[in-house]
């Protein structure tokens, strides 16, 4: 690889590195609470969270028929 | 040629500069650890779920599965050169795709249900009609220079591919071509996940990184490392602002999008087995991840602990999904078997 390829790619990282820095970062514990808070406020809507009837498990093993 | 020299130092003291002001920032940032702020949560308890079916049709070890958006079908690949579209209700198979090429990696539901995608070290991302009276291939997506390991569908138009070649890319269906390149890997692109507004993607490589990418503009916005291994699987946190990574390195991770950073780990010095693939459940606390210790373990999202365990497989979990109704999650394995919990 010839050395101006290589600067070429290197101006690439300086560049991607760049992009990179220039990120507004919020504080892990404010991110922290945003997560749980969403957890928390759709825990009432996650069936494997909460369980389910086996009346509404669309998963539930087919019935067998039975003579009585 | 000195004059090259000193540019490519410099250029090189830029990097090292810029790294440095990166983890910098991240630290000033760092402010409290997650698992301490959910201190105050109620634990979830121990998560235990009941296999409900046990999917028997593959002759070969399972290497892919992907929910349809109705939360009924669901569609798996095997190196036996299938794919099969399964009625996850009633554990029928709908519908066989014989593949051209039997080493398939990966496979995908397009969100309308009337196409799926599957490709593998043929290195082509094969799209097929599924609604025609046989399935009828629709397109082949030809210039990836390595194996394709994870396709998704933003519609019948577009979809996204990961490649051993390092690169991940976004397809015109209409006219098979390429029309966003993304390069930044420096590693075979492993697996990638859609962002809940399908703005962007997240994928993640075997040089440990997961990158965040504009899918409109092709730009890397954030590269998150920690993993010591190759990164086998990846998926978003349903609020958009996190992802969850799993790895050889044995362990999960969680990543904080606006922190831009690690936030929590998820190892166990019992677990000694690379992570294949991860799921989570609809509110973000519960992530399913597969191993190739045959199981699938359940943690704890905010906690870091882990709470549950899906065994059964007897050999490596290969695949893991949950549908988008969140009411149970589906493991596809080397055993040649899916099975369906909740």
């Amino acid at each position: 690889m010839s050395s101006s390829s290589n600067i070429v790619a290197m101006k690439k990282i300086v560049q991607q590195l760049r992009l990179e820095a220039g990120v507004n970062r919020v504080k892990v514990s404010q991110a922290a609470a945003d997560l749980q808070q969403f957890c928390l406020q759709h825990a009432q809507h996650d069936p494997l969270l909460t369980g389910m009837s086996s009346s509404n498990n669309p998963f539930r093993p087919q019935k067998v028929c039975s003579f009585l | 040629m000195a004059a090259e020299k000193a540019e490519m130092d410099a250029l090189k003291k830029e990097c090292d500069g810029l790294r440095a002001q990166i983890e910098a920032a991240r630290k000033a940032v760092n402010d409290g650890s997650m698992s301490a702020s959910a201190g105050g949560v109620e634990a979830v308890g121990r998560v235990q779920l009941k296999l409900r079916k046990n999917l028997k049709g593959h002759l070969a070890k399972i290497y892919a599965m992907h929910w349809s958006a109705d939360s009924r079908q669901m569609v798996s690949a095997s190196q036996d050169g299938k794919l099969l579209i399964w009625d996850t209700f009633t554990g029928n198979k709908l519908t066989a795709v014989p593949l051209k090429s039997a080493w398939v990696m990966s496979v995908a539901f397009a969100p309308s249900g009337n196409l799926v995608a599957s490709g593998g070290l043929d290195n082509i991302c094969t799209v097929y009609n599924i609604k025609a009276a046989s399935p009828k291939t629709l397109r082949e997506l030809d210039a990836h220079t390595g194996y394709l390991s994870c396709s998704r569908f933003l519609s019948d138009s577009e979809i996204i591919t990961a490649s051993g070649d390092t690169t991940c890319c976004l397809w015109d269906l209409e006219t098979g071509k390429q029309k966003v390149v993304f390069t930044n890997h420096i590693g075979d692109c492993m697996s990638l996940a859609l962002s809940p507004d399908e703005n962007s993607f997240i994928s993640g490589a075997c040089d440990s990184l997961a990158k965040l990418w504009d899918i409109r503009s092709g730009t890397c916005k954030q590269t998150f490392s920690g993993h010591t291994s190759d990164i086998n699987a990846i998926a978003f946190f349903p609020s958009g602002n996190a992802i969850i990574t799993g790895s050889d390195d044995c362990s999960c991770k969680m990543y904080d999008l606006r922190a831009d950073q690690e936030v929590i780990g998820y190892q166990d010095t019992s677990l000694n087995a690379g992570v294949t693939s991860v799921a989570l459940s609809n509110s973000g606390r519960l992530i399913f991840a597969g191993y190739d210790d045959f199981n699938c373990h359940i943690w704890d999202s905010l906690k870091g602990e882990k709470v549950g365990v899906l065994s059964g497989h007897d050999n490596r979990v290969s695949c893991t999904g949950v549908p988008a109704d969140g009411m149970g999650v589906c493991t596809g394995s080397w055993d040649s078997f899916l099975k369906l919990w909740n």
